[in-house]
């Protein structure tokens, strides 16, 4: 008998909010402690030189600095993937925006001044800024001791002496033979350009250097137990000495995975004596000195059967990694599994080249290269099925992933990773596909129907993992440690929905602290890649199994019955042959007293965990394995109206459709779809930065790039949850927090076309380069 | 330096500040009300908006020495003696908060719509916010709440809002 669900699936609203709404959330924006220093950086102007002399004498004699740090002492390498970091800029300097100097004084104000009183000499080096010219073995070498640097072996493979981070590789079949052989074939090309995540919280931490070789960090991060131990690792401290504490956190979207500011708080610390250090991002160092979502350049070429069957897909792609590439190589590995979107491809070939340049370097970005990746291939699909006269979401019909396939990995596809051709269905018919738009009241302005699919698995380590711990409280309430970081999702709603319904108790009564603290809360690897809400659910389940597990034990000798004949309800646990007969779990959590005085049992404390499973490092040569915990499908339709005179796009309809298995939490679920479609709304039309020749970063701050404001929105959003479940997933959910960016601009643009019958290739799809297309097709020059 | 005073959510403040100081780090670092946020320093996110004599304005571009015998309200004057306002249970309710960060200033944007019309259309709810920057909700819910909150009102002029004289 399936026992009706009373909160995993339900509305029930977000435990964090009565903190937002009121301001009583802190940040670690907010904190302040005693002593505390404050820290402001001196930034490369250049794109690439050598470090010749710092002179900082003025600085240092300032009243009020504490520590001024230059790279030169600072002899670490920093990163989880591929260790290619400094904290700061040692010798050369490899972007513009790099941090060359730090100062921590009593004062914001001195830290300033004091960096007005630093001379930094340089000597220009050459500088490469492109990826694809950064390939060239004459290239100037951003890395020239690449062959040196330690990453994860088997898993990454740098090139030595060469700007190539890493080259993975996917083959399947014969490509070359089965394109040479198709009745029809394309090969195209696309660009997009880097862009920033936009926390509205720049990042920030707080450091302190301890006695004893201890260090305490408060950090904006979605890495606690990463932060602790990269910091432990680098700084050759034991684990329990860096303890990391993470508080409220304002935004994320994968810039704030992994190691930040933390290293150099530290660092600033440790040279003040060990008062506690902030260092907080400017808005314009969160562009220009933090790291963004890496460019890419792609080309793919697809052959196709007459009827519309694809026998060949290649894709190309090259990645602008920037000056670093820790992140950056896993993003180029996830691209290539990923690389040949949602579809059944025999002969695949992928190539995925993550390359350094003399730029701001990147990191995850919601998404993590797919909705880089679909904006060629969603568009690519687009252009096939032109080519052979056939409506693209029938083209897609025929090409999609189903039962009985396997993906380019070598994974069997079946039911249970979901429907993408639910996916599109749903969309199509939401969007009326097949027939035109209306003509706009305005004969200037023309509209446009376009969909795209999407599809993304979690990039993670094979051994991912994570924990949780419930302890019972003395009302019979619960309080979950995780850590986990929900700095927005809504995933501690969803946990504590989780918790509640297989604890049997009422919601109010379980909680979640919204501080993350590696000294108390259990480990979890990190919150990215959409995998918290599945492998943290899947770890309460058990929590709360354990608890359930000593709860019947105790209960069985208060009540003298055997533990399989009791059953749980509502906070209470009772014999099934007499349900009158039960105890309250309040009188259990701490230990059962009888009536004479004697107690039994103890404090019940559960724990839950959960690990990848059957997860295998990627052949080097063929990229054959399984990558992927689980995979989730989407598409969106759009309908779009363009102004021909200004080039503006304005979104009449977007309809998104995903696979979640289970809706865990419908309001938070549509909370993310909507922030997700507008987050990537803002890739399509507007976000790209722009450098000038020498490398400089010409857009760093919001008067120059612009995000979607609340003027921006579309006129209509529609979401379609679709339920097909995950095996494995709590209660058959799976990931989707990403997804909804994902293949946004793809839709829109190939909805450009319809509307204008121009074929766009390159983000953003601004006024300027539409209005500029518009005219060339009118007056061609 | 220059001694000001002014009222902050009802309570008369009394500061002496140099000339360079910003009203939001007089809010943040003197009066410790660090729910306004500070997200960019130029005035182009919003996240510290506040209202000044009962109109919105982003605090971090005006100096403390401005606000000299002005009436302020921060986000932490919304709610009163631990009792949301309609306006904070309308954003719970309609999921209009993500990461929270750009809620407070979000928050006084909307009052400051709500004391001038009581009644917004759809238009004036997003003039009202286009200068507040929210990277996580996609702003639908957001303008749902002000929405929400509008209507509450409207039916039920008893409420405590009414009451406070805060809906004009």
């Amino acid at each position: 008998m399936t026992r009706e669900l009373s909160y995993v699936g339900k509305p029930i609203p977000r435990a964090d909010a009565i903190d937002k709404v009121t301001g009583s959330a802190s940040y670690t924006h907010d904190l302040c402690l005693p002593g505390m220093l404050h820290t402001a950086l001196v930034l490369s102007p250049h794109a690439s030189a050598r470090i010749v002399a710092i002179d900082s004498q003025n600085a240092e004699a300032l009243p009020g600095v504490r520590a001024v740090l230059t790279g030169r002492g600072l002899c670490y390498q920093l990163g989880l993937y591929m260790q290619d970091k400094c904290i700061l800029a040692r010798d050369v300097v490899r972007y513009q925006g790099e941090a060359v100097v730090a100062i921590a004084a009593d004062t914001l104000d001195i830290a300033k001044a004091a960096c007005q009183l630093v001379e930094v000499q340089y000597d220009l080096l050459p500088t490469v800024l492109d990826p694809r010219e950064a390939m060239d073995a004459s290239a100037h070498l951003v890395h020239p001791d690449l062959h040196t640097y330690e990453h994860m072996e088997g898993v990454f493979f740098p090139k030595a002496h060469t700007n190539i981070a890493h080259h993975q590789k996917i083959r399947k079949g014969s490509f070359d033979q089965a394109f040479e052989g198709a009745d029809s074939t394309l090969t195209a090309s696309f660009y997009n350009p880097p862009v920033q995540h936009v926390p509205m919280e720049t990042h920030v931490s707080v450091a302190q250097a301890l006695p004893g070789k201890r260090m305490e960090i408060w950090t904006s991060s979605q890495s606690p137990y990463t932060v602790r131990h990269l910091m432990s690792v680098c700084f050759d401290l034991p684990h329990a000495h860096v303890r990391v504490h993470v508080p409220y956190v304002g935004g994320g979207f994968g810039g704030k995975a992994g190691l930040g500011l933390e290293p150099l708080a530290y660092v600033l610390s440790r040279a003040a004596g060990g008062r506690p250090v902030k260092v907080a991002a400017t808005r314009e160092q969160e562009f220009n000195t933090l790291p963004s979502r890496q460019g890419l350049h792609s080309t793919i070429e697809i052959g196709a059967s007459r009827d519309g069957k694809i026998v060949a897909l290649k894709s190309t792609y090259v990645w602008d990694a920037g000056a670093y590439a820790d992140y950056g190589v896993n993003i180029g590995r996830a691209a290539a599994y990923s690389g040949a979107g949602p579809y059944s491809i025999d002969n695949c070939w992928i190539d995925s080249f993550v390359v350094y340049t003399n730029k701001i370097f990147g990191t995850a970005y919601r998404g993590f290269g797919h909705l880089e990746i679909l904006w060629g291939i969603e568009r690519a699909m687009d252009l096939m099925a032109r080519r052979l006269g056939m409506d693209p979401a029938e083209f897609r019909r025929r090409n999609l992933l189903k039962d009985g396939d396997t993906t380019i990995t070598g994974e069997a596809f079946t039911s249970g990773h979901g429907n993408p051709l639910q996916c599109l269905e749903s969309v199509a018919e939401a969007i009326d596909w097949g027939t035109p738009s209306e003509p706009s009241v305005d004969s200037y302005k023309v509209r446009g129907k376009g969909l795209a699919m999407l599809h993304k698995a979690p990039a993670m380590p094979t051994y991912t993992s994570c924990a949780v711990v419930i302890k019972l409280d003395e009302d019979g309430g619960g309080d979950i440690l995780v850590s986990g970081v929900d700095y927005g999702q809504g995933t501690y709603t969803v946990l504590r929905q989780i918790a509640a319904e297989e604890l049997r108790i009422p919601i109010e009564k379980i909680h979640i602290t919204w501080e993350c603290d590696t000294a108390f809360s259990p480990y979890d690897w990190q919150t990215v890649a959409s995998r918290f809400a599945y492998m943290g659910g899947n770890a309460v389940i058990q929590a709360a199994a354990d608890c359930l597990e000593q709860i019947r034990s105790v209960a069985s000798q208060a009540l003298n019955v055997a533990p399989e004949d009791l059953d749980f309800e509502d906070g209470v646990v009772f014999p099934k042959s007499d349900p009158t007969r039960g105890i309250p779990y309040s009188k259990l959590t701490l230990g059962y007293t009888f009536a004479n005085g004697n107690s039994i049992g103890g404090p019940i404390i559960g724990h839950g965990r959960f690990i990848a499973k059957g997860l295998t490092h990627l052949d080097p040569e063929t990229g054959q394995g399984l990558p992927a915990q689980y995979w989730t499908y989407g598409a969106h339709a759009v309908e779009i109206e363009v102004d021909t005179q200004t080039g503006e796009i304005e979104i009449l309809n977007i309809v998104t459709a995903l696979d979640a298995g289970k809706v865990l939490n419908p309001k938070l679920c549509i909370g993310q779809v909507v922030g997700g479609v507008v987050q990537g709304l803002g890739s399509a039309l507007w976000e790209g930065f722009v450098f000038d020749a020498k490398g400089r970063f010409l857009n760093a701050g919001f008067v120059d790039y612009k995000i979607p404001t609340a003027k921006d929105i579309p006129r209509h959003m529609q979401q379609i949850l679709l339920e097909n479940p995950q095996p494995g997933g709590p209660y058959g959910a799976r990931g989707v927090a990403e997804h909804p960016m994902i293949s946004v601009p793809s839709a829109i643009g190939n909805a450009l076309y319809d509307a204008l019958g121009i074929e766009f290739n390159t983000l953003p799809l601004n006024y300027e380069r539409i209005l500029t297309r518009i005219k060339e097709k009118v007056e061609p020059s | 330096m220059h001694t000001i005073r002014f009222t902050v959510n009802g309570h008369v403040e009394q500061a002496t500040v140099p000339a360079t100081m910003t009203l939001l780090d007089l809010l943040r670092d003197r009066l410790a009300l660090t729910g306004t946020k500070e997200g960019c320093g130029i005035g182009e996110c919003g996240a510290c908006t506040v209202l000044l004599n009962g109109n919105p304005i982003t605090s971090c571009l005006m100096l403390a020495v401005e606000a000299d015998g002005s009436d302020i309200e921060t986000i932490e004057g919304e709610a009163i003696g631990g009792e949301l306002s309609v306006l904070q249970q309308a954003f719970i309710d309609e999921g209009a908060t993500q990461c929270g960060f750009c809620t407070p200033g979000m928050i006084m944007s909307a009052r400051g719509l709500l004391n001038r019309i009581p009644d917004p259309s759809h238009e004036e709810i997003i003039e009202a916010i286009a200068g507040n920057l929210c990277r996580c909700t996609g702003y639908e819910a957001i303008i749902s709440a002000i929405q929400l909150a509008a209507a509450r009102l409207s039916q039920d002029i008893g409420s405590r809002d009414a009451q406070e004289g805060r809906a004009r």
